[in-house]
């Protein structure tokens, strides 16, 4: 099942900044339910932004980033109007992935 | 006969880049990322283990511009900002984020293509007061800069 992502991509002088949040539990693994059972571990490994299909960002995460995590990162070049795509995919090989174009 | 040959040897190389093309583009789904995940670094239950799996403890340097807040109200949502300097430290290729008392303490990394700046932001959990490290990789030397976060409520929830 594939989640959706919130993106924003904007030009900032020569530079395109690029924000995405994620929906996602982001679940450590070390919390317990209210009968005491832990909750399995399920957070997202890996996000990747592109920019017309070329790789601007590789990110590896462990379970300490935030739920419904957020990530902001600057790349040189773009114009408006170009692609912008943002996926993660997580320990449970659940995916997600959004795209928006520059403004 | 020659001039054949070498037609040969080259339509010979592009049909394999062809079938190469082909193959790559009908794996399932992307293909993830053009790095590796430093697993055992994610595994590592503190700081200096860290540093170890990376192969040495960063040198401090001023470049890193580091923003975290000074007291974060809610241990589970630290937003924390990453800029260095491409001036006084250039070629970034990485950027590790590390909470110190954090059941594993290495939260992030980021690898940086060339063409991407040097700067990201996202928020971490941190489950008690303690220094946050951000290091950068760059031309196969590792920097970092620190800073304390007074947490009121622990990011672990429960």
């Amino acid at each position: 099942m594939a989640s959706r992502i919130r993106i924003r991509a904007q030009l900032k002088g020569d530079a395109c900044e690029v924000k995405a949040l994620m929906r996602h539990p982001m679940e450590t693994g070390l919390r317990k339910d209210q009968l005491g059972e832990a909750i399995p571990a399920r957070f997202i490994t890996a996000v990747t932004v592109t920019h017309n299909d070329k790789i601007v960002l590789d990110a590896f995460w462990g379970a300490a980033v935030s739920a419904n995590p957020f990530l902001g990162m600057r790349f040189k070049g773009g114009s408006v109007g170009d692609v912008v795509k943002v996926s993660w995919l997580d320990n449970q090989g659940d995916t997600g992935e959004g795209e928006t174009q520059i403004r | 006969m020659s001039s054949r040959q070498s037609a040969g040897v080259s339509r010979r190389a592009v049909l394999h880049m062809g079938s190469l093309l082909a193959l790559v583009s009908a794996l399932p789904g992307r293909l993830w990322a053009s790095v590796a995940r430093p697993q055992s670094a994610f595994e590592a239950t503190a700081v200096e283990g860290v540093f170890a799996d990376l192969g040495v403890t960063p040198q401090r340097s001023d470049a890193i511009i580091f923003s975290v807040p000074d007291i974060a109200e809610n241990g589970a949502v630290v937003p924390v900002k990453i800029e260095v300097d491409d001036e006084m430290l250039p070629g970034v290729s990485k950027v590790y984020v590390i909470v110190e008392k954090n059941p594993n303490p290495l939260a992030a990394v980021f690898a940086i293509p060339e063409g991407t700046q040097p700067y990201v932001e996202t928020r971490v959990k941190v489950a008690q007061t303690c220094e946050l490290f951000a290091v950068a990789e760059a031309e196969g030397q590792l920097y970092m800069a620190s800073k304390e976060t007074k947490v009121t409520l622990g990011g672990c929830g429960g």
